[in-house]
């Protein structure tokens, strides 16, 4: 088995055994530091950071909102776990010289053009309804996928089956093209 | 900033960095996946599981951590997880790794980022109307594997490693 893949990354599953060690210290160090286990997730940072948008200028809506008042808007630490991934994976991909600006991946554009507006319109209504999947199944491939089925948390083997099989139908309608 | 915060910036870095190592944050990678034609992501995700699961339940049973199981709320779980799905495949990015790829260069994820912003705020708005219909459902609460089913999570941790090596021979084998 390969240490180095093609393009120049990490044996993933290599890299994802790290994933897990650094899950292990992570529900370590918090429940050690901050009294109370937390595990890494992302999709509950959005809902933060947008209360922090309309906080701006609806703060009256946000502050009768159940759900802002449920979550707490707050720079917390799963805010600043999601700061830190921008950060790291622009550390590693500048240092390994993968850094690349893409306006459009190759995938999308075999499928609908190089139109940068229509991938932009695309990632913008996907993001929509992604979020609020994520938030009704009260997680993310993060939350859910690795998080929830390291603790075998019934509800996150439902979820993570059911984000996979419905993006594979999705996938196969958005990107196959039908043969002529 | 407080260690809370620090933590996590810490903890966010590191993992970070070992989602662009394993190169599975990118679009191409995410849609290969659901295309079924690389199967790199399940790869380090099923990898970090597999040794996560074992530490993880270690601490447990020495009394060090706490479990934080997400509710198994039928309607929630099973229309959300759909939903998701529907929305990852157009997007080809999660939440945690849209993030990533920004760091990456992937300027489109900006979009992905702005439309998960929006959907945010959509759910916050829906919140009364979901938690009163869908969320209201049937909820068997926050339940693992070995409740549901009665076995002790040391059975079926080496029963779920054994499914998964399986799984990776089979992706190695097929060349995903």
């Amino acid at each position: 088995m390969k240490l180095k893949t093609k393009d120049g990354g990490w044996n993933p599953y290599f890299a994802g055994a790290l994933v897990g060690i650094l899950a292990i210290a992570s529900v370590y160090a918090t429940t050690m530091l901050m009294g109370k286990t937390n595990y890494i997730g992302a999709s509950t940072t959005f809902v933060r950071a947008v209360g922090f948008v309309e906080q701006v200028f609806a703060s009256e809506r946000v502050a009768q909102n159940a759900y802002f008042a449920a979550t707490k808007i707050k720079v917390d630490w799963q805010f600043m776990l999601v700061i830190g991934i921008f950060l790291g994976a622009l550390v590693s991909s500048l240092t390994d010289k993968s850094f690349k600006l893409e306006k459009v991946p190759p995938i999308w554009q075999e499928r609908f053009g190089s139109s940068v507006t229509k991938r932009a319109v695309g990632a913008f209504l996907g993001g929509i309804v992604a979020m609020i999947g994520a938030r009704l199944a009260d997680g993310c491939p993060s939350g859910h996928g690795l998080s929830g089925v390291m603790q075998l948390s019934v509800s996150s083997f439902v979820a993570l089956g059911l984000f996979f099989v419905s993006g594979v139908v999705v996938a196969a309608l958005v990107y196959k093209r039908r043969a002529s | 900033m407080s260690i809370d915060q620090i933590l996590g910036l810490i903890t966010g870095i590191v993992f970070g960095f070992l989602l662009q190592k394993g190169r599975v944050i990118r679009f191409e990678k995410q849609v290969g996946a659901l295309l079924i034609k690389d199967m790199t992501i399940f790869k380090f995700m099923l990898s970090a599981i597999m040794v996560g699961m074992v530490g993880i339940y270690i601490l447990f049973d020495m009394g060090i951590i706490t479990l934080s199981h997400k509710p198994m709320n039928v309607g929630a779980v099973v229309i959300g997880g759909i939903l998701f799905g529907f929305g990852w495949a157009v997007m080809g990015f999660c939440p945690g790794t849209s993030s990533a790829a920004l760091g990456e260069g992937r300027v489109h994820a900006v979009f992905a980022i702005l439309g998960m912003l929006v959907g945010a705020a959509i759910f916050a708005e829906l919140y009364p109307f979901l938690s009163s219909t869908v969320m209201a459902w049937k909820d068997f609460g926050k339940i693992g594997l070995q409740d549901a089913i009665g076995i002790t999570h040391w059975v079926i941790i080496p029963i779920f490693w054994a499914a998964v090596i399986g799984l990776f021979f089979l992706f190695e084998k097929k060349g995903l």
